[in-house]
């Protein structure tokens, strides 16, 4: 008689606690966590807190097509990701040839280190009230707040990733008789590209809570906007359909930064 | 006269660390393969990267063909033992075109050398492969093939294949014995393996156990080649350089004892 249990295969499923056979059958776990969640906050909003704090999935569905329909939600969310677009950019283009440079050359560490270490533990959001007394309530405030976070992480991450080149890799291209630009252009700066990458993606996901934050104390529009003003107005379902779109958001710019990598830099991502 | 020659050299860690190297004289002729075997701890890599112009000696005197090594130059390509100092976002193409690109050869020269150069240790087919995609040995080859590139003197190998399995070893040391035959280069090649040293060496020079090192002794393997393993002359050689080798290791594990 033929045993499955004897293969490998069936040894293998059986040593684990769950077999996960096909990827079928991820798709279906994933589709099912989704149903899960939102048969409980059905339930959560009718049975147990049922009342205008806290609406159903469908009237946040509602709301959320509503504000599409008038172009309000549009209109928040264009907003808040040009301001994120607009720091993040701004802060990459700063902090990569800031932390290479912290990286590559000593003295400039030494410089600047005490203050990336500082302001590491001051959060973004402890800045908000400076930025709008400075650069008062506009754009330029929020872009700041984005560029603060943004900079910090991408050149934290990018130093690391300086030292972290592996020395032989150095060591070998030394004995090509690479000259300093040859060095840093061929060895130094595909070898960092990982670091950056992480660093930048870090400050893709701190930027949404950034911006969040910045909209909350003092702006006209964008989702924080959406999200303090539906509050005040007590439409609550306002308020979720805009948390909920900042969430969906937050995933598709991570999925589109990961599409991003893997289609222009994969070869970077490679380990040896 | 002699190819390489270290006087007299001392080396330490920083300018108050221990003397990990003690007088060390060493000639080397042109086109030897020369072994350097010893304890572990003993500074054969030390020794090494001196050579190739990673490290500065603190006293003493290094030249090649007369001139006084100063850094890192194209004549002394270092293979390593871990493949890490292969680039991994570069194909196995790319990788073994690196010396070339950096010395500003034209891409029809690149790509003809680069092809004799993976011809010669068998990674012709791989070339659109990246170092992840690689076994071990592999990896070992295309840091060899990079290395022949170039047409170096003198080739450093510093335990290239002290991390593969024991087959795949055997298989790199033929291969390695016949390039060696057909290029003439200056080869020091550090090992642990006395079977490995006896096989591929012209001469197996003995460093004693650290710290305060120094070569111990020099003994010439004057085996016909190609070479084969397992002749008489080849056990009683084995036997030779394991005497003199095992000194040196129970000195270190003695030490050890004593410590504990």
């Amino acid at each position: 008689m033929f045993d499955a249990s004897l293969t490998t295969a069936g040894v293998r499923a059986q040593s684990r606690w769950w077999y996960l056979g096909a990827r079928s059958e991820a798709a279906w776990i994933g589709a099912l966590s989704l149903v899960a969640v939102v048969v409980l906050w059905q339930i959560a909003s009718t049975r147990w807190v049922p009342s205008i704090l806290f609406p159903t999935p469908l009237r946040t569905l509602e709301a959320c097509s509503t504000m599409m329909w008038e172009g309000v939600l549009p209109h928040h969310v264009a907003v808040s990701l040009a301001r994120i677009a607009a720091g993040f950019v701004l802060g990459t283009v700063v902090g990569v040839p800031v932390g290479l440079a912290m990286g590559l050359f000593p003295p400039v560490l030494i410089f600047l280190e005490p203050y990336v270490q500082f302001f590491r533990f001051v959060p973004p959001v402890a800045w908000i009230i400076p930025a709008i007394l400075w650069f008062g309530i506009g754009e330029t405030s929020k872009i700041f707040l984005i560029f603060y976070t943004t900079v910090f992480l991408v050149l934290f991450n990018t130093m690391v990733g300086v030292s972290a080149v592996a020395r032989n890799q150095i060591r070998s291209a030394r004995c090509f008789g690479a000259d300093r630009r040859q060095l840093f252009l061929w060895v130094i700066l595909p070898g960092t590209m990982p670091h950056v990458l992480t660093g930048m993606r870090l400050a893709m996901g701190n930027s949404f809570a950034a911006v969040v934050g910045a909209e909350f104390i003092a702006a006209q529009s964008g989702l924080g906007f959406l999200i303090v003003d539906s509050g005040t107005w007590m439409a609550t379902d306002r308020m979720f359909a805009g948390m909920l779109t900042l969430g969906v958001l937050g995933i598709l710019a991570d999925q589109l930064f990961r599409a991003a990598s893997a289609r222009w830099a994969s070869r970077y991502l490679l380990s040896n | 006269m002699a190819y390489i020659t270290f006087r007299g050299i001392d080396f330490r860690y920083g300018p108050k660390g221990p003397l990990t190297i003690r007088g060390l004289d060493l000639e080397l002729r042109r086109g030897e393969f020369f072994m350097l075997v010893g304890p572990s701890g003993c500074g054969k890599t030390t020794v090494l990267n001196i050579l190739a112009g990673f490290e500065a000696p603190t006293a003493g005197e290094l030249l090649v063909e007369g001139h006084a090594v100063t850094g890192p130059q194209r004549d002394r390509i270092v293979i390593f033992q871990e493949p890490d100092s292969l680039y991994p976002w570069l194909t196995t193409l790319e990788n073994v075109e690196f010396p070339l690109r950096v010395l500003g050869v034209s891409r029809s020269e690149r790509r003809a050398r680069v092809g004799e150069a993976l011809r010669l240790v068998g990674l012709r087919g791989h070339e659109a492969k990246h170092p992840g995609q690689l076994s071990g040995g592999m990896k070992q080859r295309v840091q060899i093939a990079r290395a022949l590139v170039l047409d170096a003197p003198i080739l450093l190998m510093d335990e290239p294949f002290g991390a593969l399995d024991a087959q795949t070893r055997i298989i790199l040391q033929d291969e390695l014995a016949q390039i060696a035959a057909r290029t003439q280069q200056t080869i020091l090649f550090i090992t642990h393996d006395i079977h490995e040293a006896i096989f591929l060496a012209d001469r197996i020079g003995v460093m004693t156990a650290g710290p305060e090192s120094t070569l111990k002794k020099i003994v010439e393997i004057e085996l016909p080649r190609p070479r084969t393993r397992g002749s008489a002359a080849f056990g009683e050689l084995y036997e030779h350089v394991h005497q003199i080798l095992s000194e040196e290791v129970r000195r270190v594990l003695r030490r050890e004892d004593s410590l504990l």
